[in-house]
This record gives C-alpha cells, sequence and structure tokens, in this order.
C-alpha cells in the first residue's frame, strides 16, 4: 500500500519509514509561526517552561504582527511591542511588524519561507494555506506553538486524507472561492472533513493559479480538517525558485495511496457561489442572493487579499463609482501586494472608485478593528468565516463570496452576479 | 471529582462566539472569562458558577485555532465541556492548557439545561445526579491521556528538554 503526499510529509519529519492514520508521532518542524496574539500567550508560556531559555532555531520562526495592527488600543500595541522584543532577544530573522509585512499566510509564501515537502505549524487556523505549495501546514494553539518554539518538534496524529477531484474548467466569473465554498458543502459542511487532509487534484487544479490554490487551501480549515494539499507541479516550482535559494525535496502521492473516500467535481458546472449567515457551509448560488441589500462590501485577508483578487476587483471598479449605500472596504494582503497594487494604479482607481483602500491586516475580517460591522449590518466579504459576531456585531449578518462578486455587489449597493455585468471578466 | 450544573448549546459551537475576536488581545484568564459565550448567550459569564459545565452537540469549537477560547471557559470557571464531537485544533488546546473535555453523545442527549452533573475525569465516567443516569466517555487514547496525567503538555516539554540536555553531556 502507498502512501498520500501528506503521509510521506510526516513520515519524513518523523524520521520513519511509513505512517499509518490515527498513529501519534513525534514530527520535526521546518518552520513555526506565530502572529502578536498566539504569540502573546505563546510567549508567556514558553516562559513558564522549565529549561526553555533558547528557541530551538531562531531561523525556523516566523513572527508577524497582524491582527490588531496598526496598534487598535494601547493593549494590542504592548502585546505586539512585546513580540517584537521577544524576537530580538531569541535573535529570530523573520520577524514582521507594521510596514514590513502583512498578513501572515500571504507573507510566508511571498517571502519564500514555504517550500515543496516541508512542516509547517502556526498558531493561527489558517496556517493551511501553506499547502498550496505542497507543504504540510497545519493551525494550533499557543501552547502547542510554544512547545514547539522549545522543541523543533510537535506531536501530530497521522489524519486520514480524502481526495477531491476537480474536472472541467471554471466558467468566466467563476473563481477558486466559488469552488472552494462549494467544496465545503460537498465534503459535508463545516464539519466534514474534520480531523483529515483534504487533497485537492485534477485538471483544474493544474490549470489554476497559485493565488487561486492558496485560496483553495485556506480554507480547508472550514470543512474542519487538519490540512488542505496540492501536489507540486511546475508553477510552484517557479514560484518557490523565484523566492527562495533553499533547498527542498517535492513529495507525491503514490499511485496506490489509500483515501477515507474520493470526492469527483465538475467545476465546469459550477457558477458564482456565495455562502449565507451564518455559516461557510451555507453555500449557495450567487443568484439566490442576488438583490439583497448590503451596508459593507469588505476585500482582503489571506483568503482573497493578494494582487490577482485586487486586480479582479480593480477591473470590475476602475472608472465607475460604487454605490452611495455602501462602504467599502479594501485591504491589500501584505506589504508587496501593496506596492504591486500601488504601482499598477489599483490603490488609486479603487480609491477614486469610492473605496477606503487599507494598509494590510486581519483587523476587519476577524471583528478586531478598521471595519467591524454594527448591529443589523450586512457585509458581503471575501473572508473565510461568517460566523455569528466574525465581523463585529452578534447581530450584523456576513455573506462570503469571490472578490469579483465582493466588487459587482460594491457597484450596486446589493449582492450582484457578477455575470450580469456588461463587461468581459479580466484576462487570468 | 468534578461537580456542578450544566449549561446546553446546539452544534458548531465555534470560537468566535466562545470568544469573539474583539477581546483576543487579552491573555488573563479571569479577564477573557467574562466574556465567555457572550455572543450566544449573554448571561453565561454573569450565571456560570465555579464546577459548573457545558453540554452541546457536535463540532464543539470549530473555527480560529485561538488558545484564549479554552482559557476563556476554564477563567469563566467551568470544570469541562462535555459534546457529541469536537473541532480538532480545540480539543487539542483544551487537553494542553488542561481543561478537561469529554465526547460523550448519550451523556449529551440524556443532559438537559440546568440538570447537575458529575463526573470523574480518570474514568471518564459521567452521572446526571438529577436524572440519576449513567454514561462513561469515550477514552483518550493512550498518548494523550498520558499527556493529560502529567499536568498539561508543559511537563512533557519539560522532559523532551532534560532528555535531551542528558543526550548532549
Amino acid at each position: 500500500m502507498g502512501m498520500t503526499i501528506t503521509e510521506k510529509i510526516l513520515a519524513k519529519h518523523a524520521g520513519v519509514e511509513r505512517v499509518t492514520p490515527g498513529e501519534i508521532i513525534n514530527a520535526n518542524v521546518d518552520l513555526v509561526l506565530a502572529n502578536e496574539l498566539s504569540a502573546a500567550v505563546a510567549i508567556k508560556e514558553f516562559h513558564r517552561v522549565e529549561g526553555a531559555g533558547r528557541v530551538f532555531d531562531p531561523e525556523k520562526i516566523a513572527l508577524v504582527a497582524d491582527h490588531f495592527v496598526p496598534a487598535k488600543d494601547p493593549r494590542s500595541a504592548e502585546i505586539a511591542a512585546s513580540m517584537v522584543r521577544w524576537a530580538h532577544e531569541q535573535n529570530v530573522t523573520h520577524i514582521f511588524d507594521v510596514g514590513k509585512g502583512g498578513i501572515e499566510h500571504v507573507v510566508l509564501p511571498e517571502e519564500g519561507l514555504i517550500a515543496p515537502g516541508e512542516l509547517i505549524v502556526g498558531g493561527d487556523s489558517h496556517t493551511c494555506t501553506y499547502g498550496a505549495l505542497g507543504a504540510f501546514a497545519t493551525g494550533m494553539g499557543s501552547t502547542d506553538i510554544s512547545a514547539a518554539f522549545c522543541l523543533g518538534e510537535v506531536w501530530l496524529k497521522v489524519p486520514q486524507s480524502v481526495k477531491v477531484v476537480y474536472h472541467g474548467a471554471l466558467e468566466p466569473f467563476v473563481y477558486a472561492k466559488d469552488l472552494m465554498l462549494h467544496t465545503i458543502r460537498m465534503l459535508g459542511g463545516i464539519d466534514g472533513a474534520t480531523y483529515q487532509a483534504i487533497e485537492f487534484t485534477g485538471e483544474t487544479i493544474d490549470a489554476m493559479s497559485i493565488t487561486g490554490r492558496l485560496t483553495m487551501a485556506n480554507m480547508a480549515v472550514e470543512a474542519g480538517a487538519k490540512n488542505g494539499i496540492i501536489a507540486p507541479d511546475e508553477k510552484t516550482f517557479a514560484y518557490v525558485r523565484e523566492r527562495t535559494t533553499r533547498a527542498f525535496e517535492p513529495v507525491f502521492s503514490d499511485p496506490d495511496a489509500h483515501y477515507e473516500r474520493v470526492i469527483e467535481i465538475d467545476a465546469s458546472a459550477l457558477v458564482p457561489t456565495v455562502a449565507m449567515p451564518h455559516s461557510p457551509e451555507n453555500t449557495v448560488p450567487v443568484t439566490q442572493c442576488v438583490g439583497v441589500k448590503v451596508d459593507q462590501v469588505f476585500i482582503g485577508s489571506c483568503t482573497n487579499g493578494r494582487i490577482e483578487d485586487l486586480r479582479e476587483v480593480a477591473h470590475i471598479l476602475k472608472g465607475k463609482r460604487v454605490a452611495e449605500s455602501v462602504r467599502v472596504i479594501v485591504n491589500p494582503g501584505s506589504q508587496r501586494v501593496y506596492i504591486q497594487a500601488a504601482e499598477e494604479g489599483i490603490l488609486g482607481a479603487l480609491a477614486a472608485a469610492g473605496c477606503a483602500v487599507n494598509t494590510p491586516g486581519c483587523g476587519a475580517c476577524f471583528g478586531g478593528h478598521m471595519g467591524t460591522l454594527g448591529a443589523g449590518e450586512v457585509c458581503i466579504s471575501t473572508t473565510n468565516r461568517n460566523f455569528v459576531g466574525r465581523m463585529g456585531s452578534p447581530e450584523a449578518s456576513i455573506y462570503l463570496a469571490s472578490p469579483a462578486t465582493c466588487a459587482a455587489s460594491a457597484l450596486f449597493g446589493s449582492i450582484t452576479d457578477p455575470r450580469s455585468l456588461t463587461l468581459e471578466p479580466a484576462t487570468r | 471529582m468534578l461537580q456542578g450544573h450544566a449549561f446546553t448549546y446546539g452544534k458548531n459551537v465555534d470560537t468566535d462566539v466562545i470568544i469573539p475576536g474583539r477581546y483576543c488581545n487579552l491573555t488573563d484568564p479571569a479577564e477573557l472569562g467574562k466574556h465567555a459565550l457572550e455572543d450566544l448567550d449573554k448571561n453565561f459569564a454573569t450565571t456560570v458558577k465555579p464546577g459548573d459545565f457545558i453540554v452541546a452537540q457536535t463540532n464543539f469549537g470549530c473555527g480560529s485555532s485561538r488558545e484564549h477560547a479554552p482559557i476563556a471557559i476554564k477563567g469563566a470557571g467551568v470544570s469541562a465541556v462535555i459534546a457529541k464531537s469536537f473541532a480538532r485544533i480545540f480539543y487539542r488546546n483544551s487537553l494542553n492548557i488542561g481543561l478537561p473535555v469529554f465526547e460523550c453523545p448519550e451523556a449529551v442527549d440524556g443532559i438537559s439545561a440546568g440538570d447537575e452533573v458529575r463526573v470523574d475525569p480518570a474514568t471518564g465516567t459521567i452521572e446526571n445526579v438529577s436524572k440519576g443516569t449513567h454514561y462513561t466517555a469515550h477514552a483518550l487514547p493512550p498518548f494523550m491521556r498520558a499527556l493529560v496525567d502529567a499536568g498539561g503538555l508543559r511537563p512533557y516539554v519539560e522532559q523532551r528538554l532534560r532528555e535531551r540536555a542528558a543526550a548532549r553531556r
């Protein structure tokens, strides 16, 4: 019996020939990530560990200030500053403060800190994003992250793998986001793949950009999964080699690997998809929501804050004006995305269209700051979660959709099918 | 022995309602505890008594990896969470910080809001004192059982560090 890509990466990092789902292993990690919120609790725990003293390897830790930055209040300023201070004390190389990084899951792949075959753990549930580059990556809490800071290893239960095979080409105005929202439902909802590895395969994935793949893997946790993963290919190698000279060993699933189940999805039949309040599993074709009035449109996040996402939005909004009744907030995902978007004239075009263009960060997505919702308000957002209270008031409602659907909705102040615009889709 | 009354909730109680993002710049358990479940049940934090239980349906703790969620629940005085199933990261975080969590669908079906409950964490025996019924939670895998018995993840990490120091000598 062969092994899946996930099982092979785990076996290699545990120093064993093979692993079996359900087995508990000790695995070496290639990178440990924390943001200022998970780091605050992890560093507190690190100081309590007798014999800890120094981190296992200061070059294998990445710390990103992204949740409450620029600081929302004195307490947020203090936790971010204390993370930066601790990073310097520990000689941590990869430290990204305000203005020098952005959203962790946009920054790490961009900076060449993720490569195929590697094992990454992070103090954030969307750490699973990195599976898009053929790595094993999973989110954990702060105590586990502290342990990884100390030891450079973590205990893991080997997950069963689920294979999703996508056929066909996506129609115009249908994107990775639509496909992933649909996939969550097909897998059985927000606990459809709990404790499992989701392996995304098939011609639709082969044809997809790295940005699209990052969007897919990002939301694996929305199906409850431990990780999402995509086998690396020439696109992956090109993306990674542009960013690092580090050696890496790509890993691929064996043809006779065992899957708990295999799901086939016809991507060519998919239409723009929306997750209705209050769960990412409440997915319907956008046509069922058309006309729902929105108070805010949010574009950004670790799901859809990359340059290609902003290009889609600019393509729809450039030279136009967003509806007077709606607030449109755009957060480029990282400083690099911000600079690129500025150079391409995207930021200016969006500002001229009536969008508030913010600095990179997670604030609005998790109800932190810079775009929280009031009671009774409705938002359509490119983010990944629409639970009660996620973006602010527990009496607000959130619809999740692609950047194009959000941009189209911004024009009319109500949920709009991007296919109804008299516009060709952007070239992808 | 853990003893208290039950607060019952539905399925998919996510970490955003357990502790909303706006409070995640707090780290103090008691402070976090004051806002536990605020967006799901406004009265929870003011009415929960030390020792009480949260009893919930499937997929408790889904969503964000914030360890603030089990810390808030523990900080509010809850002695354990009993659910039909748990989301992966929440489950792991709870064991790591010493918040007992029990998977027991039968007990969840047999416990109503306000019932008096008694739990023996060593055996996983759950007693509904109000109704006179008994249940046994799913046993933890041996590795996790050892972690919990040792008092959470920290003693395990300290042991690994001592082994490494000894190997270097």
